[in-house]
C-alpha cells in the first residue's frame, strides 16, 4: 500500500496545475477523480478542516494564495505530517522561484514537476534537507544548459 | 514557437473553441515534426505535448517520442523525456517496457543526475517486469557510498517490493549499515525501506527488532540535539525522520514486549518535550501518541498519549481536533476510562462546523455512553439528532439508540413518544425489525398499543409509523381495549373505534398499499381478539376482493411477512426458522388463527445491521420537548443489567432478561424465556419460582405451556420480585414438562443473578 496516492495542484476556477500519480491508473479515472475532487475541494468553507474523506482514502490539502495543493493519503496515515509535506514542497517552489506565485507554475509546470520529483519518489520524502533538494535542482539545471537548445 | 510563448498564445484564448483551434493547429505541427524524426526540437515539442495534456488533450502520440528523448544524451532531452514517460505512460501501455534498456543504461551513467532520473522514474511507475529487470542494479545503488544515489536507491527499492514482493530478500544485505548513515536523506529513505520490509514480512520484522536500540538512540539526538539549520521545521530538527522513525518503532514494538520496553523512555520524551505551538510539533506528537497506543506500552504511558489526545481536543486548530478524534475512537474500547475523561470536550465538537469533526464526535459519543452518563449524554445526543444534517440524520439516530440498546439496556421496549416530522428519512425495511424489538418488551405491551393507538389520532401520514401502531393494534387490540395500561392513565376505546381508525388507513390517501397491508392484516388478526367478528369478515371481503389487485396482493404478501416475523427467529448460531404456515387457498380470511407472535430472547447485539435500520424509526419516534422523555427513559432504563442464563440443562434452556419498568426501583421485572432445542416439543411446560423470604414473588401468566422443538419459540413468562431490603437476589426454580411421553421435573438454584439487578 503506498502512503500517498496522488498529489493535485489546482486553481480557484477548477484549472489543473500539477498532477502526479503514484499508482497506476486510466487516463479516463485519471480525469473523473480529478474532476470529482476538484468539485468537492473547491466548495469546502475556510472553516472546515484540511481533511476529507472521499472514497476510501484521506485526502489533504491546503490553499496558498490562489492554488490548492491537494495529496491524497491512505486512511491510516498521519494527516498533519502530510500538511508539512505540502508545506515543504511549496516552500521549495518559493526558494527556486523566489515568492513563487501560480504564474510562475503555469509557465514553468515542468520545473516545478522536476522539483516535485526531486522532494518526493512514489510519495515519500527523499531527502528531508530543503538546501539538499534545491541544490540537486540547481546542479541539474546548469547541466542543462550545458546541452543544446533552449525549448 | 517556444514552450512559453506556446503557454502565453494558448491562455490569450477566450473561449474553449478558440482554445481548442489553437491546441489541434499546434498539435499538427507537432505530429509533422515528429515524423520528421526531428532531433533538435523534439525536446521542445514534447514539452508543449505536456502542457496541452495537463488542460486535457489528447497526448498519446508523444509516448514513444518520450523514449527518444530518453535515449538521447542530452541531459534536457533526458529531463524531458523521463517527465513525459511518467505522465503519459504506465504499466498499462506495453510501450513502457521499452523504456527498460534505457533505464538500465542511465542507472549506470556517470552522472548522478541522470542516474537520479532514471532511479526516480523507476521508482514511480516501474512495472513488475521491469523492476524484475532492474533489480539488481538498483541494489548495486543501495550499497553506494553516494548519498544522493544512495537515499534514491532506497525509495526506488520500496517500490520493487511493492510491486514484485519475492526480491525482498534480494535487498537485505544491503540494509545492513543504513542507520550508520549521517545523511538524513538516506536515514529517511532507510527508514522508509526497512519500515515497508517489516510491514510485509514477519521473518524481517524479527530480524530488524535489533535496530531498536539504535533507532532510539537517532531519535534522541535528533531531540536533544542543538539547531540544525538545514533540517529544522519551526525549531524542531528533522520531523519528517522524527515521524518516520515513530512509525517504524512502531512495527517493531507493536507484539514485542522488549522493544516495547527499549522504546517507552524516548516515547515519553518525546511526549513531553515536543514543542506544541505549530502544527509540525503536533504531528509529531500524534505520530507518538499512534504509536504508544498500538505497541505493548505500560498503562502510565498510554494515560499521557490519551492526555495528549485530549488536549488536542481543546486545540484551536480544528486540524487537530480531527486527528484527536480520529484516534479516540480508535482507542474508546481498550482505555475507555482514560477516554470518558474528556467526554465533556467530545461533546462539545458535536458543535462544531467541520461535518468531519461533528460525525467522528457523534461516533464517539455512542461509544462512551453507559449507565453513568446516560442522562447528560441523551440530552447531547437528542439535541444533535434535532438540529443535524439530514446526511446525518439516519446514521445518527441509528448509533443514538443502538448505544443505548446496547449499552444500557438490553430490551428495547417502544414507549413514550410523540412523533417527529422526518419520517421521510426512516426506510421502510426498519419496520419489521422495529415490531420485532416491541415483541420483545412483553412487559410494555399494553402501554406501546396505547401510545401508538393515541398517535394515529393525531395523525397518519408518517408511513413507518402507521405500519408498526397496524400491527401493534392487531397484536394487541385486546390489551387497548380491554384498558389493561399500567403507566399510564389507560384509556377507553371499543372495539369498534379501534376498527374505525384501521378502516380509516385502509382508505386514507395517505396510506401507500404497504400500509393498506398492514391495516389489513391488523384488522384479521383483530378477528381472533376480538368479538365484532360480523364487522371484519364484511371489511375483509371488501378488500379481499378488492378490484385493487395490487392491494390484495400486498395484503396477501404483508400477512405472509408478518406471519414470519411471528415465528421465533433462532437464536444466534442456532437452526434456521421454521417456515411460514402455509396459507389456505381459499379466502384471506382468518388465516392468522392461532398464530401468536412469540417473543424471544434474541441478542441484540448480534442481531447485525438491520438493527440499525429498526433504531432509526426508533429514533424518529422521539421527540425532544422537554424533561419527561429523559426522567421517563431513565426510569426505564436501567443501567444496563446484561440477561443471564439461568438454566440449561437436557436441551431446555431458560435465559432471564431485566427490566427496571416501573417507579419502584426495588421491584426488578424479570422475563424468561424457555428454549427447547431437542426434536420433540416439551409440553404441559410449567415454570415455577421461590425467593427467600425477604423477598416477595409475583408469576404472570405464561405466554404457553408448549415450548416447542428446535428451538422455533421461546415460552416467556413475567416475574416481578419486590426487594426491599435490596439483599442479594437468589431464587430456586421448578421446572415439570412432558418430553417424548415422559413426565420432566428437575429443581434448581439460580444465583448468578447480575448485581445490577438486585442492587
Amino acid at each position: 500500500l503506498k502512503t500517498m496516492r496522488f498529489m493535485l495542484l489546482f486553481s480557484r476556477q477548477g484549472k489543473l496545475r500539477l498532477q502526479k500519480w503514484y499508482t497506476a491508473t486510466a487516463e479516463r479515472d485519471k480525469k473523473k477523480m480529478v474532476r470529482d475532487l476538484m468539485q468537492i475541494v473547491l466548495a469546502r468553507k475556510p472553516k472546515m478542516c484540511s481533511f476529507l474523506e472521499w472514497r476510501d482514502l484521506k485526502i489533504v490539502y491546503k490553499r496558498y494564495a490562489s492554488l490548492y495543493f491537494c495529496c491524497a493519503v491512505e486512511e491510516q496515515d498521519n494527516e498533519l505530517i502530510t500538511l508539512e509535506v505540502i508545506h515543504r514542497f511549496v516552500e521549495l517552489l518559493d526558494k527556486y522561484f523566489g515568492s513563487v506565485c501560480e504564474l510562475d507554475i503555469i509557465f514553468n509546470f515542468e520545473k516545478a514537476y522536476f522539483i516535485l520529483d526531486e522532494f518526493l519518489m512514489g510519495g515519500e520524502i527523499q531527502d528531508t534537507s530543503k538546501k539538499s533538494v534545491l541544490k540537486a535542482i540547481e546542479q541539474s539545471d546548469l547541466l542543462q544548459e550545458v546541452s543544446c537548445i533552449q525549448y | 514557437p517556444l514552450l512559453r510563448e506556446l503557454i502565453r498564445t494558448i491562455r490569450t484564448a477566450r473561449t474553449q473553441a478558440e482554445e481548442r483551434e489553437m491546441i489541434q493547429k499546434e498539435c499538427a505541427a507537432i505530429r509533422s515534426s515528429f515524423r520528421e524524426e526531428d532531433n533538435t526540437y523534439r525536446c521542445r515539442n514534447v514539452a508543449k505535448l505536456l502542457y496541452m495534456h495537463m488542460l486535457g488533450y489528447p497526448a498519446h502520440f508523444g509516448q514513444l517520442e518520450c523514449l527518444k528523448l530518453i535515449a538521447s544524451q542530452k541531459f534536457t532531452d533526458k529531463r524531458i523525456g523521463y517527465l513525459g514517460a511518467m505522465l503519459l505512460l504506465d504499466e498499462r501501455q506495453d510501450v513502457h517496457l521499452l523504456m527498460t534498456n534505457c533505464i538500465k543504461n542511465d542507472l549506470n551513467h556517470s552522472t548522478q543526475y541522470v542516474q537520479g532520473l532514471a532511479l526516480c522514474t523507476l521508482g514511480c511507475m516501474g512495472s513488475s517486469e521491469m523492476c524484475r529487470d532492474l533489480a539488481g542494479e538498483v541494489e548495486k545503488l543501495l550499497k553506494t557510498s553516494n548519498s544522493y544515489l544512495r537515499k534514491k536507491a532506497a525509495l526506488c527499492a520500496v517500490h520493487v517490493i511493492r510491486k514484485v514482493p519475492e526480491l525482498m530478500e534480494m535487498f537485505l544485505p544491503a540494509t545492513k549499515n543504513l542507520l550508520s548513515e549521517k545523511n538524513h536523506g538516506v536515514l529517511h529513505t532507510s527508514v522508509v525501506l526497512l519500515t515497508e520490509m517489516c510491514e510485509r514480512s514477519p521473518d524481517m520484522l524479527s530480524h530488524f527488532r535489533k535496530l531498536v536500540p539504535q533507532l532510539v538512540r537517532i531519535l534522541k539526538n535528533l531531540i536533544m540535539s542543538g539547531y540544525s539549520p538545514e533540517h529544522d521545521v519551526s525549531g524542531i530538527s528533522d520531523p519528517f525522520l522524527q515521524v518516520r522513525i515513530l512509525r517504524l518503532l512502531r512495527i517493531l514494538g507493536r507484539s514485542d514486549d522488549d522493544s516495547s520496553e527499549a522504546m517507552n523512555d524516548i516515547l515519553a520524551q518525546v511526549a513531553t518535550n515536543t514543542e506544541t505551538s505549530k502544527n509540525v510539533g503536533n504531528a509529531i506528537l500524534y505520530e507518538t501518541v499512534l504509536t504508544i497506543m498500538d505497541i505493548k506500552s505500560e498503562s502510565g504511558l498510554r494515560v499521557l498519549a490519551i492526555n495528549i489526545l485530549g488536549r488536542f481536543l481543546l486545540n484551536n486548530d480544528k486540524n487537530i481536533r480531527y486527528v484527536a478524534l480520529t484516534s479516540l475512537l480508535k482507542t474508546v474500547q481498550t482505555d475507555h476510562n482514560a477516554v470518558q475523561r474528556h467526554r465533556s470536550t467530545i461533546v462539545d465538537c458535536l458543535k462544531d462546523l467541520d461535518v468531519s469533526i461533528k460525525r467522528r464526535a457523534m461516533e464517539l459519543s455512542f461509544a462512551l455512553v453507559n449507565g453513568n452518563n446516560i442522562r447528560g449524554m441523551m440530552k447531547e445526543l437528542l439535541y444533535f439528532l434535532d438540529s443535524c444534517d439530514p446526511e446525518f440524520k439516519a446514521d445518527c439516530a441509528s448509533g443514538v439508540f443502538l448505544a443505548f440498546t446496547l449499552k444500557t439496556i438490553w430490551l428495547c421496549p417502544l414507549c413514550h413518544f410523540s412523533f417527529l416530522q422526518a419520517g421521510s428519512y426512516v426506510r421502510d425495511d426498519s419496520v419489521p425489525n422495529l415490531i420485532q424489538l416491541i415483541t420483545n418488551s412483553v412487559e410494555m405491551h399494553a402501554y406501546t398499543v396505547q401510545r401508538l393507538y393515541k398517535a394515529l389520532l393525531d395523525d397518519i401520514s408518517q408511513q413507518p409509523l402507521v405500519q408498526v401502531a397496524s400491527w401493534c393494534i392487531g397484536e394487541y387490540g385486546d390489551l387497548l381495549v380491554s384498558g389493561q395500561c399500567e403507566e399510564e392513565e389507560p384509556i377507553q376505546v371499543t372495539e369498534d373505534e379501534v376498527l374505525d381508525v384501521l378502516e380509516g388507513l385502509l382508505v386514507s390517501n395517505l396510506s401507500t398499499p404497504v400500509t393498506r397491508g398492514y391495516s389489513l392484516t391488523a384488522i384479521m388478526k383483530l378477528s381472533t381478539r376480538f368479538s365484532s367478528v360480523n364487522r371484519i369478515k364484511k371489511v375483509v371481503s371488501i378488500y379481499g376482493s378488492s378490484i385493487d389487485v395490487e392491494l390484495q396482493q400486498r395484503a396477501v404478501e404483508r400477512i405472509m411477512k408478518i406471519s414470519l416475523i411471528d415465528v421465533a427467529l433462532p437464536l444466534p448460531g442456532g437452526p434456521a426458522p421454521a417456515p411460514a404456515p402455509s396459507v389456505p387457498t381459499s379466502q384471506p380470511t382468518f388465516l392468522l388463527d392461532g398464530i401468536s407472535s412469540q417473543p424471544l430472547f434474541n441478542d441484540i447485539a448480534a442481531a447485525g445491521e438491520n438493527l440499525f435500520d429498526s433504531l432509526c424509526l426508533l429514533s424518529f419516534l422521539f421527540q425532544v420537548n422537554g424533561a419527561n422523555i429523559f426522567e421517563w427513559f431513565i426510569l426505564f432504563y436501567s443501567t444496563g443489567i446484561p440477561p443471564m442464563t439461568a438454566y440449561n440443562k437436557n436441551g431446555l434452556k431458560i435465559d432471564f432478561t431485566f427490566e427496571r419498568a416501573n417507579p419502584n426501583p426495588n421491584i426488578a421485572v424479570i422475563t424468561i424465556h424457555a428454549s427447547n432445542s431437542t426434536e420433540a416439543d416439551m409440553t404441559d411446560f410449567v415454570f415455577q419460582a421461590a425467593v427467600p423470604k425477604t423477598f416477595q414473588l409475583q408469576l404472570l401468566s405464561p405466554s404457553s405451556n408448549v415450548v416447542p422443538a428446535l428451538n422455533q419459540g421461546t415460552v416467556t413468562q413475567v416475574i416481578r420480585v419486590l426487594n426491599p431490603q435490596k439483599q442479594q437476589l437468589r431464587m430456586r426454580v421448578k421446572l415439570t414438562y412432558t418430553h417424548k411421553g415422559s413426565a420432566f421435573q428437575d429443581l434448581s438454584e439460580v444465583n448468578n443473578f447480575p448485581p445490577q439487578s438486585w442492587q
